[in-house]
């Protein structure tokens, strides 16, 4: 028996068909494309930011500072919108210029003063919130006829879902992330610098560049669900999104990567997105229960998922074949 | 021969001074293409400096670098390494988590439109992989492999990247019989296509195996460079060491054991170590014989109680104990150097001075701390005794080599004046010099009337201190030899008689 870097992928995978096989058992509705629909377009902002987390988990780092930077975007925008008179597109050129260099900063306060990424993004957490609230403290509406544009944009399946620009986007981000991860030099850098930061230096994976691309992946990613929230709410408000980084960690977590880097898969962060909306969709079916089920479930998967991973990790130590099966000595 | 070769690489007058002192000096190395040269030499001669001064790990202060005919000046590993020169460490520096493809390949990945193109690069690590005759799936992680292909694989990226000179630091420290013979055969490999292999290694019988020829360092300095068709070990030995190692003489008169001071029936741990019997005198070593993984390190561990016993009885002096916990065993006055000295013994960030008093301490407990003055005391009293090699007792203990670094574990022990003294392959990883060094040590232990028990895989070893040896397989005890009857010949047929019987 060998272990397969894409077992816990499976495992989630067949967690997610059984979640909805589930649901769907019960409500036979939920399998309409109406349902799946909202899925996409309600988790869009939390798909896009999981995206940049799971980079940042995969290279052993951690980033408490997107849900803060997703209420600083929001706001800003808001208010850039508010107070001038420049288009949301060159608006959210500038959020993402500004989003991309803190998570840019943040990288190399990581590198080059070899901080622990815990402290240095709770840093940049605090640094987000305060700024939006400098802002402003009131929720700011977002009127401009270019957010109806956006929002009026949806492909309508045949049997009645709308399929939004936001779940599209998120998506998109989706495929470009396992493109970047598995097919450039780049991603496998991040693998490297996840597996051992030591090896990886000595190997000649360029430390700096990737650890800094890396924390500005998360950033631009976090201001784009900025982005994508702005145009969900039509609104920005600094006191939303709060512990949105920390729903982003589950759906790594639950989508299979190691939370000690270096193994996982952006598609198994996709899956735990979608269970994690699947398992509120069914709240909302349900009708009576708390929506503070959610929590609890999500709790239980992210236990079993921990457990599962130490599993794997004995599986392999325990496993390793011989030198010689594979040796032709002449 | 090799002498009319023009050489492939050429040191010449490395100079590297540390904060004072000489690391190397005036050391000059050659090297020919297709041979292997071993790099020889005890703890803290400068085999290590040398070669981080070669691939520029670090700055050297003097002399110059020939790689055929262009002088180089590497600011690095990744530089030398472009350049021709590849090395591979003791610990594989490669990444568990990634394939073997990807191992091989970091940083080079073939590229098609901009994309890496997994296909061919599977395809062609399996062709270079099956050079080296090893026929693996390179899809796989590398994890699921043992270390001697790991070990490979790193030799064959080093080759790939570098080609010209491969520096193997310690490749076979942790490798069993067969898998050096795989890695052996790499070597032959390469050398017959023309590269230089540089060889640094403890084992002088490897070093015939495998050498053509061997630079000898000491203090810093070159003593010599041999043809190793045309010396001895012995020969050898005498370059590192500058002088003849003694013979071990084995000299029993004193070998009068006094009072039995722990005496175990029917010990044991169900998994770990079947129930033995074991009666241990003052003034006496108990040598543990067996093959790796027979329970040597086993016995160590239920005897100290790092492993609680689940059957059997001890007796210390007459009374019955029970050994469930190291704490309650340095309570009872035993003393255990673990085998892995990085992991389970030294305190890599402490300094000598604190690593030494550790135990001692700690057995005293922390509401009564040890004076200033009397640790000092201890302290310089144990580097003298113990002949540890320090520039100052507040370095960080993992500065010094292995050898010394064993010495101060020793002392740790030997300040809480232990009755029976744990040696769990005490001298593993460490030079002929300090080797030596420390068997005289455990002699004049035991002369002192000290209890040891002491596991090695070094049968000479064994034979040299022991007054009594205990053989081990399969986690049994299988015969217990005493007197004159301690002979190499003896422990190996005890060892292979009971694989007949079997």
């Amino acid at each position: 028996m060998m272990r397969s870097p894409r077992l816990p992928l499976y495992i989630t995978l067949a967690t997610f068909l059984l979640a909805y096989a589930i649901c769907a058992s019960q409500y036979p509705s939920m399998l309409s494309t109406r349902v799946i629909a909202n899925l996409l377009t309600d988790n869009a902002f939390l798909g896009i930011t999981a995206v940049g987390m799971t980079f940042v988990i995969l290279s052993g780092g951690i980033d408490l500072s997107v849900g803060s930077v997703i209420a600083f975007s929001g706001v800003f925008l808001a208010v850039i919108l508010r107070d001038t008179s420049i288009h949301p597109l060159v608006a959210f050129a500038l959020l993402l210029g500004i989003t991309i260099a803190f998570g840019a900063a943040i990288g190399s306060i990581i590198h080059y003063l070899e901080m622990p990424p815990f402290i240095v993004t709770l840093a940049g957490m605090f640094l987000m919130r305060g700024l939006a609230y400098v802002l402003s403290t009131d929720s700011v509406p977002i009127t401009h006829e270019f957010y109806d544009t956006l929002q009026g944009i949806y492909w309508k399946a045949p049997s009645g879902g709308r399929f939004r620009l936001i779940g599209g986007i998120m998506i998109l981000c989706y495929v470009v992330a396992m493109l970047v991860l598995h097919r450039t030099r780049f991603g496998q850098n991040v693998y490297a610098l996840g597996g051992n930061a030591a090896t990886a230096r000595l190997m000649g994976v360029p430390i700096a560049r990737t650890t800094i691309g890396i924390y500005a992946i998360a950033g631009g990613l976090a201001g784009l669900a900025g982005i994508v929230y702005s145009i969900y709410t039509s609104a920005g408000y600094s006191l939303s999104t709060v512990g949105v980084e920390l729903d982003a960690i589950a759906a790594v977590v639950i989508g299979g990567t190691l939370l000690t880097g270096g193994s996982g898969f952006v598609a198994g962060t996709f899956l735990g997105i979608l269970i994690m909306g699947l398992i509120q969709t069914y709240i909302v079916f349900d009708g009576t229960l708390s929506s503070w089920w959610t929590k609890i479930v999500i709790g239980g998967l992210l236990f079993a998922f921990i457990m599962l991973q130490k599993a794997l990790g004995w599986a392999t130590t325990t496993r390793r074949r011989p030198a010689l099966e594979f040796a032709t000595r002449s | 021969m090799t002498d009319q070769k023009k050489p492939v690489l050429r040191a010449a007058g490395i100079d590297k001074f540390f904060a004072g002192a000489i690391a190397l000096d005036q050391v000059d190395l050659t090297l020919f293409p297709g041979e292997v040269h071993a790099l020889l030499g005890e703890n803290g001669a400068g085999k290590s400096t040398l070669i981080k001064c070669i691939t520029g790990a670090y700055h050297r202060d003097g002399g110059t670098i020939r790689l055929g005919d262009t002088e180089i000046d590497p600011r690095g590993p990744e530089e030398s390494q472009a350049l021709g020169i590849g090395t591979v460490y003791q610990e594989v520096n490669l990444l568990q988590n990634m394939t073997v493809a990807d191992n091989l390949f970091l940083g080079w990945q073939p590229m098609r439109a901009g994309m890496v193109d997994r296909r061919q690069m599977n395809r062609r690590a399996q062709d270079i992989l099956a050079e080296y005759g090893l026929h693996v799936d390179p899809s796989l992680l590398l994890s699921s492999y043992s270390i001697a292909i790991q070990q490979v694989v790193a030799i064959a990226r080093a080759v790939e990247l570098s080609g010209k000179v491969l520096i193997l630091d310690e490749p076979t420290a942790s490798l069993d019989r067969d898998e050096i013979d795989l890695l052996f055969s790499v070597v032959r490999e390469l050398t017959a296509r023309g590269m230089a292999v540089v060889f640094i290694t403890h084992f002088l019988d490897q070093v015939f195996e495998i050498a053509d020829r061997a630079t000898v360092l000491r203090n810093g300095r070159v003593v010599g460079t041999r043809k190793l068709a045309e010396v001895t070990q012995g020969d050898i030995v005498e370059l590192m060491l500058g002088r003849h190692l003694e013979a071990a003489k084995r000299d029993r008169s004193h070998a009068t054991p006094g009072d039995t001071i722990l005496s175990l029936k029917g010990y044991g741990k169900r998994g770990m170590i079947e129930p033995f019997d074991l009666e241990l005198r003052a003034g006496e070593v108990v040598g543990l014989a067996g093959l790796l993984g027979s329970g040597r390190t086993e016995t160590c561990k239920v005897v100290f109680g790092a492993v609680t016993a689940d059957q059997g009885s001890a007796e210390l002096r007459g009374k019955e104990i029970r050994l469930t916990s190291p704490r309650g065993a340095v309570e009872h006055r035993f003393g255990l150097c673990p085998e892995d000295r990085k992991i389970d013994g030294i305190v890599g960030d402490l300094s000598v001075r604190e690593n030494i008093v550790l135990s001692l301490q700690a057995r005293q407990g922390w509401t009564r701390p040890l004076s200033r003055a009397r640790i000092n005391e201890l302290v310089d009293e144990y580097v003298r005794l113990l002949d540890i090699r320090l520039a100052s007792p507040d370095m960080p203990i993992r500065l010094l080599s292995g050898g010394n670094q064993q010495k101060a574990l020793l002392a740790r022990w030997l300040a809480t004046n232990p009755d029976v003294l744990i040696l769990d392959e005490p001298t593993r990883g460490i030079d002929v010099g300090a080797h030596a060094e420390i068997i005289e040590l455990i002699e004049g232990l035991r002369e002192q009337g000290m209890a040891l028990i002491v596991a090695s895989s070094e049968m000479e070893e064994l034979v040299a201190y022991s007054t009594r040896v205990m053989v081990l397989r399969d986690r049994r005890q299988v015969r217990e030899l005493t007197g004159d009857e301690i002979t190499t010949d003896r422990i190996v047929k005890a060892i292979s008689q009971e694989e007949t019987a079997a």
